[in-house]
């Protein structure tokens, strides 16, 4: 056999470690039926209108949030790049934020900030508070969505296809959609699908935003059911690997070297 | 507008211009004081308020009492522990793919699962580890049956401090992995090379070459790991309830429902959280920085 004894030692405790809670929640996700193994639990999630609901819900608001999150994190990074590069330590450190400030404190903050007797009432309405989640969970793939965004950037050669695309006769947003966007088209993809996986099964800000998504109904399923949660978790990462898988795919049509230093 | 920015810096660079191109990064920076700084602030500022808006140390020093003293020092606990223990064992993971001589698909699919595991966290995570050791788990059923070993008479519980670092380890184990990965690309085989010319073993080459060369990358992780665990409140609470005492779970409670009976010094809370993430971050940039000046 190929390699060192110690490296296989190692390698076969993590596959221990990491795949037994993987086979024990799908052994035990198929008890539900006495005395045979089934798909019951599955079939009861599916079935049920709530997961239906609330994770059509999910699914929504990590769609909004990726558009918003690439309407904002686009033209920045392309900015940054182009005309600002004395401001990008600035914003570097303000995506790392959501990394610092934990969820639960960002959202509290919101709840101080923007209750019904504020300025800007986003909690008033249920539609306002929809708003309100879809920003925090902008704010929460920040840090993930601008580093992929910049990493696909540095790729290309920004000032030149600009002034290209300038002599041509282009506008910016023309430049920003047509020319810039496409390039790194694979970085937001990668960007978005990380951004749908944190997104998709979040719990602390729509369960204090009191919003019907998919996070909390888990949360309620787990302190109420006995065998769909383990359905449920399995469900929930395989999410997580299909959106990892695409990102890996998508990975293999990125360029691969820099067309710039930095 | 942007052009008329470019010709005047060609034509007139001494004369006055609005500053047109700070307009391309507007909506960036109006979203996050919106969403982002602005909300933190306000958190901070309540912190040192009384209910009626005047100034006070009061909150802060309320933070003293024993039940939010113990919140902190369990989430320190668990955190700590969590981020050391993952660090050690990622490490090690991290060691065998890289330098171990196995097998090239051994690394990738070890890479491509961290990806999925270290992503996997909050309310499944729970759950899963609730199907694997939780009183009627796999484990421990197999553990009780078969070995007649009864892991919740022998004093195990899930819902405690080892049963939440255990179950954290699973996303953060994954997460050391990822990124002391590329630490250990980085080293050269040249430094090998040097020492082995120079006549050093193996674990002197560890000891007095590697070790010190990836100290601050490997110290840099525990505090982001730890900061990691620090603010995690999902798998903490789909796992224990409300039955565990950590901070998170304590704010939530809070803003769910004033149980500490004075909003402010649920505002100081917050701070306190922001405090710990905030310094924690503090060092890893510098062991960051220090990491850097060999690994290029």
């Amino acid at each position: 056999m190929k390699g060192k004894t110690w490296a296989w030692i190692t390698f076969a405790l993590g596959c221990t470690y990491f795949f037994v809670p993987l086979i024990a929640t799908i052994e035990f996700s198929m008890r539900m039926k006495r005395g045979v193994y089934s798909f019951e639990a599955y079939r009861v999630v599916f079935g049920d209108e709530r997961f239906q609901a609330t994770f059509g819900y999910s699914i929504l608001i990590a769609a909004l949030t990726i558009i918003v999150g690439i309407l904002i994190v686009v033209p920045t990074a392309y900015w940054i790049r182009l005309r600002l590069p004395k401001l990008r330590p600035v914003v570097e450190f303000i995506t790392l934020l959501p990394l610092i400030i934990p969820a639960i404190v960002i959202v509290f903050g919101y709840l101080r900030m923007y209750n019904s007797s504020s300025w800007l009432p986003f909690t008033a309405t249920r539609r306002g508070t929809d708003i309100l989640l879809m920003f925090g969970y902008v704010t929460l793939a920040l840090p993930y969505m601008y580093r992929a965004v910049d990493t696909g950037l540095r790729t290309i050669d920004v000032q030149t296809l600009t002034e290209a695309a300038q002599i041509l006769g282009a506008k910016w947003p023309t430049i920003i959609a047509k020319v810039i966007l496409p390039n790194v088209l694979i970085a937001v993809l990668s960007g978005a699908f990380l951004t749908f996986a944190i997104v998709i099964g979040e719990f602390t800000m729509a369960s204090l935003l009191d919003r019907p998504a998919f996070g909390p109904y888990l949360q309620n399923i787990g302190a109420n059911r006995a065998y769909e949660p383990a359905a449920l978790a399995i469900i929930a990462f395989f999410i997580t690997w299909g959106c990892m898988a695409v990102i890996q795919i998508l990975s293999r049509y990125a360029p691969k070297s820099a067309s710039r230093p930095n | 507008m942007t052009d008329q920015g470019t010709q005047n810096q060609a034509t007139a660079p001494q004369r006055f211009r609005l500053p047109w191109s700070w307009l391309g990064v507007a909506p960036f920076f109006i979203f996050a004081l919106m969403f982002l700084i602005l909300p933190t602030f306000r958190l901070i500022i309540g912190a040192f308020q009384t209910p009626d808006g005047s100034f006070t140390l009061e909150n802060i020093q309320a933070l003293a009492q024993p039940s939010i003293v113990s919140a902190y020092m369990i989430s320190l606990k668990i955190s700590i522990a969590s981020a050391v223990l993952g660090a050690v064992a990622g490490f090690a993971l991290a060691v065998a793919i890289v330098r171990g001589g196995l097998p090239e698909w051994v690394r990738a699919s070890t890479l491509t699962f961290s990806g999925v595991a270290s992503n996997f966290a909050g309310v499944p995570l729970a759950f899963a580890f609730l199907a694997t050791l939780g009183r009627l788990g796999l484990v421990t059923v197999i553990l009780n049956n078969w070995f007649g070993l009864n892991l919740y008479n022998a004093g195990f519980n899930l819902l405690s401090f080892w049963g939440l670092t255990l179950t954290y380890l699973y996303f953060q184990i994954p997460l050391m992995v990822l990124i002391i990965t590329p630490a250990l690309d980085g080293l050269k085989r040249e430094w090998g090379e040097a020492a082995a010319t120079l006549g050093a073993n193996n674990w002197q080459y560890w000891r007095m070459v590697l070790i010190p060369v990836l100290w601050p990358s490997f110290l840099g992780t525990v505090i982001l790991l730890f900061a990691n665990a620090f603010g995690a409140i999902a798998t903490a609470y789909a796992l224990t309830g409300s039955s565990l005492n950590i901070v998170p779970i304590l704010l939530y409670a809070q803003i769910r429902g004033d149980v500490l009976h004075n909003p402010n010094l649920g505002y100081a809370l917050a701070m306190g959280m922001i405090f710990i993430t905030g310094a924690s971050n503090l060092a890893y940039l510098w062991f960051r920085t220090r990491s850097e000046r060999w690994l290029k």
